[in-house]
């Protein structure tokens, strides 16, 4: 592998150039000048070795296995031994009973947590700006970073802990004249509760971005505004609010490339059976049908599925992202 | 300058936001505190708010520091963060050198077989079947070793290495160093902060990591902390723990031993969090500036 990929890159830059310490005249085959790169550089080359195995075998490899997705894997035959399918497995998805479904719920999930979720750490980050005492501001923040911290399974057990009937949640809206039942058996709940737990976990730490950029506002201008008699709320909507544009939209693009990149495994935690209907989505269907009901192809042709759509949109994102704001990933 | 009634105004209500906020933020954490210590039988019959501690009980403690699944869950799990952290820095940091070298040939190819993993992936599928075709299931070592770059913190740290001044390096070549001289000497010294930065996050990821154990791992005792977790909190199973308790006691323990797991098992994390949390902080910069 090392070797083939090696003599590719010499192939690239034919001509051959003869770029720093790097062995070798025009003259030589590319077999001799290899060997003689190799003795000069033999360190780097081993230093290389491990991650380039680990790209081969962990990320290559998998691409190379999404073959599966067009034949009837079966672990008996192995990848190469099972039998071609073209694009049944495609053909089964689409015209299946659940690609809607699962569709809607991805598009819904992603487009109510881009809503809600993402103003709520500029919020934050504009109302801890606001702050005067120090003390005060250090002891928000660091209250508010914590929930990030703390791992998944913790975070599900208490949402459900909390939306059991009897819970914490479940009594509050008791109050507010709901019925005591367990919310996450009622796929109408499934959508909110995920949104909000994911608002608890992370508004505190995205806002760090946002607190950051606030530094780079021209000082100046508060001055001017406060002689031109603006006050507090005014210089916030009109100076502060502004200044975190350009952050908010590089923040914006990148939620938008990543639509359908939903953490799957929340929702695997939280969602049951009575709650398909709004919580199942591509990744976690996915999961199901490959890995527990051991549908191989079939799950891994839903995997390509996600991944083109998440190529794509991550291109389209990047592209607006120039045109609109020079900035963009690449 | 003697500030107006409006503005005055203005900074209780942003303070009052502010302390609503924090509460309603903080509340979930306290609530598993004081439950964990409260006297189970009241704690079963009591729902909705709950503001101060029923007594102050530690037998669901005693309960869980005794259980052999938790104690073997936190062993497997101190073992997977270690390994994974020394070999993910290791590699990573290696090829991050190879990379941020200026005249190495098949740099660029390299650099394109890596960048492209992070837009295209083979999916959850494949990778699962790879890892079983290593012969890596129901190990340890499968938590470590498919993981053993991290794209991201690969680029990152290329960029950090960068911009180390070559006439360091130069002066290292003329006094007769060699490429992991260098590399030892100079370039890991210097990178230091960006390095400890990564392994804190790192670390981090892999202490809450729960969801390709559970792929990989079909033993009970191999199970890291949060999949013992898992089984408490999401499926309920606490009698799995139990054993021998008598049937009453069971029910009363209960209650507050899954609050009791999960204090047990994220305290490390918010023990250490006030120390780490500006390093944290630094990182989402490196992240937010390079990335």
């Amino acid at each position: 592998m090392n070797q083939t990929s090696d003599t590719n890159s010499y192939r690239r830059s034919k001509p051959a150039k003869v770029r720093g310490r790097t062995g070798g005249s025009v003259t030589d085959s590319y077999a001799i000048r290899l060997r003689k790169d190799f003795k000069l550089n033999y360190w780097l080359y081993l230093m290389i070795l491990p991650a380039l195995a680990y790209y081969i075998i962990f990320q290559y490899g998998p691409m190379y296995g999404t073959i599966i997705a067009f034949k009837d894997y079966s672990p008996a035959n192995g990848i190469l031994g099972s039998e071609w399918v073209g694009l049944a497995n495609f053909r089964d998805f689409f015209e299946g009973l659940y690609f809607w479904r699962i569709f809607k719920n991805t598009v819904l999930l992603s487009v109510n947590t881009l809503i809600f979720e993402f103003p709520a750490p500029i919020i934050l980050a504009l109302l801890i700006n606001e702050l005067r005492n120090r003390t005060f501001k250090r002891w928000v923040q660091s209250i508010t970073y914590m929930p990030y911290f703390i791992s998944l399974i913790v975070i599900c057990g208490l949402v459900k802990d909390f939306t059991n009937s009897g819970g914490l949640i479940t009594q509050i809206i008791v109050w507010l004249g709901g019925t005591d039942t367990s919310l996450l058996q009622n796929p109408a709940y499934f959508r909110p509760i995920y949104v909000v737990s994911e608002i608890w976990q992370r508004f505190g730490w995205e806002s760090i971005i946002y607190i950051a950029a606030l530094s780079s506002i021209d000082q100046e201008q508060y001055e001017a505004a406060r002689i031109d008699g603006a006050g507090r709320w005014r210089q916030m909507l009109n100076i502060t609010l502004p200044g975190l544009l350009p952050t908010i939209t590089i923040m914006l693009i990148l939620r938008m490339g990543n639509l359908f990149n939903l953490g799957f495994e929340k929702v695997i935690l939280l969602y049951n059976s009575s709650i398909y209907d709004t919580a199942d989505i591509i990744s976690s269907y996915v999961y199901r049908k490959g890995l527990i009901e051991f549908n191989w192809s079939y799950g891994a042709a839903v995997g390509i599925f996600n991944s083109v759509l998440n190529l794509v949109l991550l291109v389209a994102a990047n592209y607006i992202s120039r045109r609109v704001s020079q900035n963009s990933l690449w | 300058m003697k500030r107006s009634w409006s503005e005055r105004m203005f900074d209780w209500v942003i303070i009052w936001i502010m302390v609503v906020l924090v509460l309603l933020t903080a509340y979930p954490l306290y609530y598993v505190l004081i439950a964990s210590i409260s006297d189970g039988s009241r704690m079963m019959a009591h729902s909705g708010l709950l503001l101060l501690p029923y007594g102050f009980h530690l037998e669901a403690y005693t309960k869980v520091l005794a259980n052999p699944s938790i104690v073997q869950g936190y062993v497997n799990t101190l073992f997977v963060v270690c390994a994974s952290v020394v070999l993910n820095m290791t590699v990573t940091s290696l090829a991050a050198y190879v990379l941020s070298r200026k005249n190495v040939y098949w740099n660029p190819f390299f650099t394109f077989l890596i960048v492209f993993t992070m837009f295209f992936t083979g999916g959850l599928i494949p990778f699962y079947l790879v890892v079983k075709g290593m012969g890596l299931m129901n190990s340890l070592w499968s938590l470590v070793i498919p993981f053993a770059v991290n794209t991201f913190n690969l680029i990152v740290m290329r960029t950090s290495f960068l911009a180390i001044p070559d006439s360091l390096e130069e002066s290292a070549k003329i006094d007769g160093a060699n490429h992991p001289t260098i590399f030892a000497r100079i370039i890991i010294p210097l990178s230091m902060p960006v390095m400890a930065v990564m392994a804190l996050y790192y670390t981090v990821e892999k202490w809450n990591g729960w969801f390709y154990a559970s792929l990989f791992l079909k033993d009970r005792q191999l199970f890291p902390l949060q999949l013992i977790l898992r089984e408490i909190l999401i499926s309920n199973s606490t009698d799995l723990m139990l054993g021998t308790t008598a049937a009453d006691q069971i029910v009363q323990v209960s209650a507050t031993l899954q609050y009791a797991t999960i204090v047990v098992a994220t305290l490390p994390i918010l023990c250490v969090y006030p120390f780490v949390q500006r390093y944290f902080v630094k990182g989402v910069m490196i992240g937010a500036v390079k990335g």
